[in-house]
């Protein structure tokens, strides 16, 4: 029971056995929101602190109310209304929090590697919510157990993430996550915005969405920051949709059964298009809601449950 | 009179490397030779299997001052270089304000003669408030003191601005060092892009945003027939340019720093800010060719780029950290693994150390000859230490090396015949 590492920092902090557990607990936590009283007493008495340094609809309330359905006591600081603004350092922010007696902090930050900081300053456990490009180790979690959910297995299963996956943070998560279950992962976007020698991840890498989509089990769509255009990594929105967007007959390359996932927030019409997010084959809402049952089980394996003795 | 002896002397400008006695008087060296008879009036240091070296010079330090004191002062610099078996040392001139006028080199050399511990040589700017468009005084700055001039930190990028100053300092034999990076190219990288990038998510800073400068910068000595010196050469395409540069005769020389030489991009891995450093930390196979480099004189020198900074500016996020290794007191036992692996022979270590830095920037060192003026390094080729940033005279404790255990530590440090450091400790 519970999780070895101290933190949750990238998802290969967590072990294959310790990813199945929290999958098997996530199942009696979706029973758990079904029910009409949603909460249980498991946290009761645990503190949790979710630390925002960016904007986050989902995620943050996804995390919330996952630790108050377990019964904890959570609180939101958000950065731009707190001694952050008037220009804390995330050490002495982390020092303040140690203080108060925490016993989880969630933590979004928009720098690679904050968490590393955090994690050295604070005794409370770590969960990283997104750090900058780096890794939302939750989010490659409810992606997988989904996938699971829909197709039994991750083992052989051909998953295409197309987009940006040079500032994607999902894609890293999830590019570890499927490669340690097995699956045939495929990575496509435009050549500005692949990251240097992706190709030694252990994943295909293609600019053809067509090589992508061809017979997936899963096509994962990321969210294209508008301002990147502006950057200059691509020409327009419109041809970026035109190429790397997501529409009913691109789709049909795809297994008929493909699922259709993406992390939230969509670009309507840019990377995705209205129906097919809408379709039979999307589980973009199933997302959110697998999204608050696996910070459950994480909650309770890292809020509840003890380090093993080996930590 | 000071008598050092039975000392491995070392010194590259007379190609000895043999047990000499060297004694020292009036600040210069009177005599060398195999057994020196002590008499009364003679301060006698004993330096049996010690190694004896002339002087070693650091041809890239940021001493900070003035406007930046609370990474470094004049005094904690020459401290810190000091216990680091220095006995000159060049800084750049990023200072606040920049050194493109009489007044900044003036209060650098009329401070650093103040505390009379190692001499400094102060570098100017190339254009004025490194702005890379008007160029400084180049005549003047030489005038009051400038020993070369580099917009370090900053590459000229206007390479008819760049054409310009290496005419120009031809005129006065002024050496031009660069710091070679296409800013477009580099873009926000905070670290060498490659694997290790892509899996910490960080922005990367490819190879050729360095090695397309080095080229450019080659390019423009050739065609003004100027000397130009690369400052911190990371990678091995930058060492074949320059190898292949020096085959056709072009006057360019070039240094390494010690953490380029002894580490990589997977030292970035767990985003230690100590690691983040411009130029990046490369790969594997560039520290090689960087190693080969400086056995077959591609590289001439060792410099530290010495850039301290205050414990709450590093101790943020990786992104937000500004770039620098301290590196003072870590240079010559980082150097004298390179001795201790079988890469260089003493000779060829005290040269880049020494000699070499000594001959690019034309100052009368690097030599134990009779005559010459007494500054001596003097290195425990066996004493292991650890690493202890804490201890450091230098105010910058951002060093990668902490808890190291490294062998080959300065014991001594002789200016002008006098001794300024002596087991670590430094007078005053």
């Amino acid at each position: 029971m519970g999780i070895n590492s101290k933190d949750l920092i990238s998802l290969s902090d967590l072990s294959i056995q310790e990813i199945h557990e929290i999958f098997t607990n996530a199942k009696s936590m979706k029973e758990i929101i079904n029910r009409e009283i949603k909460k249980v007493p498991t946290l009761r008495g645990k503190a949790i602190i979710n630390l925002f340094y960016e904007n986050s609809t989902r995620t943050r309330s996804s995390f919330e109310l996952a630790g108050k359905y377990m019964g904890a006591d959570v609180i939101n600081i958000s950065a731009s209304s707190s001694s952050v603004a008037k220009g804390e350092s995330l050490r002495d922010t982390a020092k303040t929090i140690e203080s108060m007696g925490a016993d989880v902090v969630v933590m979004r930050h928009p720098a690679s590697g904050a968490h590393h900081i955090l994690a050295q300053a604070v005794k409370a456990r770590v969960i990283n919510a997104g750090d900058g490009t780096h890794e939302h180790p939750t989010q490659a979690l409810l992606d997988i157990f989904t996938i699971l959910e829909h197709k039994g297995t991750i083992r052989g299963k051909k998953v295409a993430i197309i987009g940006d996956i040079l500032h994607s943070r999902v894609a890293r998560s999830n590019i570890w996550g499927l490669n340690a279950l097995g699956a045939d992962v495929w990575i496509c976007g435009p050549p500005t915005l692949m990251p240097s020698q992706v190709d030694k991840l252990g994943v295909n890498v293609t600019w053809d969405i067509q090589k992508a989509l061809k017979d997936a089990d899963v096509v994962m769509m990321l969210r294209i920051q508008l301002e990147r255009q502006k950057s200059g990594l691509f020409p327009s929105i419109r041809e970026y949709s035109k190429l790397f967007g997501l529409n009913k007959n691109k789709l049909k390359l795809a297994k008929e059964d493909a699922l259709v996932m993406h992390p939230g927030p969509m670009n309507r019409g840019v990377e995705i298009t209205a129906d097919v997010a809408e379709s039979y084959q999307s589980v973009i809402e199933e997302q959110v809601t697998n999204g608050v049952a696996i910070r459950m089980a994480l909650l309770y394996a890292m809020g509840g449950g003890k380090i093993n003795a080996s930590a | 009179m000071l008598l050092l002896k039975s000392g491995l002397l070392v010194d590259p400008s007379q190609n000895i490397c043999e047990q000499m006695d060297i004694l020292i008087e009036n600040g210069k060296v009177v005599k060398l030779d195999k057994n020196i008879s002590a008499s009364p009036e003679m301060e006698i240091i004993d330096a049996k299997d010690k190694v004896v070296a002339p002087g070693f010079i650091d041809m890239h330090v940021h001493l900070r001052e003035p406007g930046y004191e609370h990474k470094e002062t004049i005094f904690t610099g020459c401290q810190a270089a000091s216990r680091g078996g220095f006995t000159g040392i060049a800084c750049m001139p990023n200072t606040q304000p920049v050194a493109d006028n009489e007044g900044v080199i003036e209060l650098i050399l009329a401070r650093a003669k103040r505390y009379d511990l190692v001499n400094v040589y102060p570098i100017a700017c190339i254009t004025k408030g490194q702005k890379g468009k008007e160029l400084t005084e180049f005549a003047i700055l030489k005038e009051c003191g400038a020993v070369a001039l580099s917009d370090d930190g900053f590459t000229v990028t206007n390479s008819g601005v760049m054409r310009r100053a290496l005419d120009y300092a031809k005129m006065l034999d002024l050496l031009i060092i660069t710091h070679c990076e296409d800013v477009d190219l580099g873009g926000s990288g905070v670290m060498h892009e490659g694997l290790v990038s892509t899996k910490l998510g960080l922005a990367g800073i490819p190879k050729e945003a360095e090695e397309i400068i080095i080229d450019r910068d080659i390019r423009l000595a050739e065609l003004t027939n100027s000397r130009i010196h690369i400052a911190h050469v990371t990678t091995r395409g930058g060492v074949e340019i320059i190898r292949a540069a020096k085959k056709r005769g072009v006057k360019v020389t070039a240094e390494v720093t010690p953490h380029h030489f002894t580490l990589n991009h997977e030292a970035v891995t767990g985003y230690d800010t100590a690691t983040k450093v411009n130029p990046p930390l490369r790969t594997k196979e560039d520290v090689e060719a960087l190693i080969k480099g400086l056995q077959d004189g591609t590289i001439d020198c060792i410099a530290t780029d010495h850039a301290p900074h205050a414990r709450e500016e590093k101790e943020v996020e990786f992104v937000y950290a500004p770039f620098g290794i301290t590196g003072l007191e870590t240079a010559v036992p980082l150097a004298w693994q390179l001795y201790l692996a079988g890469y260089l022979d003493l000779l060829q270590l005290v040269n880049t150390l020494s000699t070499a830095p000594a001959r690019i920037l034309n100052i009368d060192r690097g030599s134990l000859q009779v005559g010459k003026i007494a500054d001596i390094t003097v290195i425990d080729s066996r004493l292991t230490k650890k690493v202890n940033p804490d201890n450091f005279y230098s105010l910058g404790k951002n060093t990668p090396y902490k808890g190291w255990e490294l062998t080959g530590w300065p014991v001594m440090t002789i200016k002008d015949g006098k001794i300024i450091m002596k087991k670590g400790e430094v007078n005053g």
